[in-house]
């Protein structure tokens, strides 16, 4: 199954697509968007949640059809109705965020998992490595054949993914936000995979919200606002402030937002805490309506050092001092109780309980705050609470007895927030809030995160984005190996430097 | 043999365990090892092993199967009428109409499931009081002894004289090890079995894939059905005779065994070997309680407490649990 990519000395696009609307219910998702793909091209698609990105996607591999007078064109050859079969056959591929793999199965049958679709016949697994073998190769990687998908981490199972395309002859790929849960050095081993793919005439399309790797990896990037297209742009010589003010038609000019705030009385104190294989000798002091960025790679010690400071492991040496006096946390809950939040980096696991409503998710930590007369649970102080933190951070929702689950990664992350700040904390620890979250949401959390400072919170924010601390902290410290190897004051700095030394 | 212990964890741990139940037992009883003994031990426990990879197929589909020994016993009793009827029938029909009726059985489960969007567990749960219903209802729980003379018929394969009795191994042994051949080619070797796994695994992504769901469904449960039917056949042919409710319960031992022998609720994982080893262990643990002159009253008691520490066990890291605790400063 797995042949070179057909040949590609017919240059002229891979997809060509004019026209294109639809409507569902009859409010239009699209209205007359173009769309046009090179082959080989890294092409990048832009837009914030809801204009119509996925819609176009869908619109591609043939699961929506577009109304009437859309022109299609799959590598030269015009469609007039498209299904997934067709779509498929001309070598349309998704991966979508979820991956759709089995973590039970091991590599190689995943990668070869299409090779096993259709009708009854014998499989032989020593094929299926032959094949898997092949696609790996043909993306200069290599991966463990027999380990277990679920064992492996999610950077490589995106290049089982991207491995499975190629295996079912892929010519053009979409990639819905590849690397949403990505480190930086993991999302350069994916760009590299990217490059390869176009060098061998693949064309690849990028979903993403990370708008510098967007702009380092493509050649033109196509940007949706509400449904229609703005228009399609040479990625060389285009800005991340710019490409943000196209997605969204507003301005971003956002100014360094750091204070110097280490006049203000000392909150938080952690005097050479060390964890075996995690972190060693870090010291530091938050202070009160300080933000403390906290940067470095995945694997720096940056989430460990927050799971401890949220009592979910303790520390093997060192101490944490909370107001003045030493805090002994042996669980989360004694965190909570001294007055320490920690707003996870997997939001959508850990952070929520996707199918219970908005009300349920915010009041969780807070149980026994809200219950009246023989501790059971009073309606009306859960409704007062709710309604007060959803009107505090502008959460957008339809009613608080929604599901989680039907709102915008934004608004989840709102949601998160409210949950933390109803437990009324003097710490905020943020672990990557804005993985998953588009451009115009960004900033919504970051002027939320900026007026709880104001109010005196004091916030601990981890992320491996150098551009979100240096734009968003009063102060940051840069974590490697464990240890924490330097301090920078925003207002001293650049986000070149800054990456500079995070990245090296 | 590391990748055997890479690809089958819970087997080789499950292996390790028998091994050593097995030394113990050959040492503390002299009756266990003895060729009667064991020949025996694998005679009375044929059927489950019949019944486990059938249910190893619902499981691995991300289903799973409760009414599957109350439609044995429907069809040993349909079969009864049926080979009557027929003017006594013989084992190739008796394989075919009994396997038929079965998969029949089992394909209403799937129906239903797949209809409805009903959970597997509910579905069955009332299929397998609807079964025990109607055939408690058209029997009026008589017992049949009236059963065709080359169905009541012990079929001995193999025997050898010993010292203390006869050892001998009988059809139902046979029929389970083809039962076990099949089961495996059909999971392990054919494009069917691959998509089975990858639907218990994952479900959405079995569905982009373009898997039809609905014939996951009937194969997983119509094989279950089949191999219930099966079962049924072999379990009245050791017994002699049909008992409306002999059956009942026997769901439960042997899921117990298909979960100890490394299958997941919730579907992608499990092994035809699991299956065999798991009802052994569970064979073998009852089997040596007797010979030690263990209360019979205790054995489930000890079964359960069996089957807890092994399934705590197959989801510990032994390897991690037995490394020296990292020193304290």
């Amino acid at each position: 199954m797995v042949q070179e990519a057909p040949v590609t000395t017919i240059s002229g696009p891979a997809l060509k697509f004019g026209g294109i609307s639809i409507a569902f219910g009859g409010v239009p998702a699209l209205q007359g968007v173009d769309f046009e793909v090179s082959r080989g091209e890294v092409h990048c698609l832009a837009g914030e949640n809801g204009s119509g990105k996925s819609t176009l996607i869908k619109i591609i591999t043939g699961v929506y059809q577009p109304s009437p007078g859309a022109r299609m064109e799959y590598f030269g050859t015009a469609e007039a109705a498209v299904s997934p079969a067709v779509a498929r056959r001309h070598g349309i591929a998704v991966i979508w965020q979820d991956l759709a793999l089995f973590p039970e199965m091991t590599v190689a049958e995943n990668i070869a998992f299409d090779t096993v679709l259709g009708g009854f016949r014998w499989v032989r697994h020593g094929r299926m490595r032959e094949v898997a073998e092949a696609a790996l190769a043909q993306l200069d990687v290599r991966l463990d054949l027999e380990a277990r998908l679920g064992t492996l981490p999610i950077a490589e199972r995106q290049v089982v993914a991207i491995a499975r395309a190629l295996v079912s002859d892929a010519r053009l790929i979409f990639m819905d936000e590849p690397t949403a849960s990505l480190t930086q050095a993991e999302t350069d081993a994916l760009l590299a995979v990217v490059r390869t793919l176009s060098a061998r005439g693949v064309a690849v399309v990028f979903v993403s919200h990370r708008l510098a790797e967007v702009l380092e990896i493509s050649s033109r990037v196509t940007v949706l606002r509400d449904g229609r297209l703005v228009g399609i742009y040479p990625t060389a010589g285009m800005s991340q402030s710019r490409l943000t003010e196209l997605m969204t038609g507003k301005q971003f000019d956002q100014p360094v937002a750091a204070r110097d705030m280490t006049a203000a009385p000392v909150v938080l104190q952690v005097d050479g805490l060390s964890r075996r294989g995690e972190y060693a000798d870090v010291s530091f002091r938050l202070h009160k309506g300080e933000v403390l960025g906290l940067t470095g790679l995945i694997g720096a010690g940056r989430t460990e050092l927050g799971h401890t400071l949220f009592g979910m492991t303790r520390a093997d040496s060192g101490r944490i001092v909370l107001d003045g006096a030493d805090l002994h946390l042996r669980s989360n809950r004694d965190a909570v109780a001294a007055g320490i939040a920690y707003v996870s980096e997997d939001r959508l696991a850990l952070g929520l309980v996707q199918a219970q409503s908005i009300a349920d998710n915010t009041v969780m930590p807070v149980l026994r705050r809200i219950s009246g007369a023989l501790g059971l649970l009073s309606g009306a102080k859960k409704a007062d609470l709710v309604a007060h933190w959803i009107q505090e951070l502008a959460v957008k929702i339809g009613a608080p007895g929604d599901a989680v689950s039907t709102l915008s990664g934004g608004n989840q992350q709102r949601v998160v927030l409210a949950k933390w700040l109803a437990t009324e904390p003097r710490v905020l620890i943020l672990d990557s809030p804005t993985v998953g979250v588009d451009v115009g949401a960004r900033a919504g959390i970051f002027r939320i995160v900026r007026a709880l400072a104001e109010q005196g919170l004091a916030i601990i924010l981890i992320s491996d984005e150098v551009t979100e601390v240096q734009m968003n902290a009063d102060r940051i410290l840069h974590m490697a190996a464990g240890r924490i190897v330097a301090e920078y004051d925003p207002r001293q700095t650049t986000i070149a430097a800054l990456e500079g030394a995070v990245y090296a | 043999m590391r990748s055997f212990l890479r690809a089958y964890p819970a087997e080789a741990k499950l292996l390790a365990v028998l091994i050593l139940l097995f030394t113990v037992l050959s040492v503390a009883s002299d009756s266990f090892l003895t060729l009667v003994n064991l020949s025996s031990l694998l005679n009375n426990n044929a059927v489950n092993v019949i019944w486990a990879v059938g249910l190893l197929v619902v499981l691995i589909a991300g289903g799973i199967d409760i009414s599957f020994a109350v439609a044995a016993s429907v069809v040993q009793y349909v079969c009864v009428y049926a080979f009557a009827a027929m003017g006594g029938g013989g084992w190739m029909s008796g394989f075919i109409i009994a396997g038929a009726i079965g998969a029949g059985l089992g394909l209403i489960n799937a129906f239903l499931i797949q209809r409805f969007r009903i959970v597997s567990i509910v579905v069955t749960i009332s299929t397998f009081n609807v079964f025990f219903g109607l055939l408690m209802f058209f029997s009026s729980g008589r017992f049949l002894y009236n059963l065709p003379g080359w169905w009541s018929k012990r079929v001995i394969l193999w025997e050898y004289k010993t010292a203390t009795g006869w050892a001998e191994i009988i059809l139902p042994v046979a029929v389970m090890a083809v039962a076990m051949l099949a089961t495996w080619a059909l999971i392990q070797r054919t494009s069917t079995g691959r998509q089975l796994y990858a639907f218990g695994d994952n479900p959405e992504g079995a569905r982009r894939a373009g898997i039809n769901i609905g014939l996951m469904q009937a194969i997983a449960f119509g094989w279950c059905g089949m191999m219930a039917g099966i079962g049924g056949l072999m379990q009245a042919n050791i017994v002699k005779e049909v008992v409306p409710n002999a059956l009942i319960g026997r769901e439960l031992d042997v899921l117990a065994a298909v979960v100890l022998g490394g299958a997941r609720l919730g579907g992608g994982r499990g092994s035809v070997l699991g299956c065999f080893l798991g009802v052994l262990l569970v064979a073998m643990t009852q089997n040596g309680l007797n010979l030690l002159g263990v209360s019979p009253y205790a054995f489930k008691m000890v079964v359960g407490v069996i089957i807890l520490i092994a399934i705590s066990l197959s989801n510990v890291d032994l390897a991690a649990m037995l490394a020296p605790k990292r020193a304290e400063r």
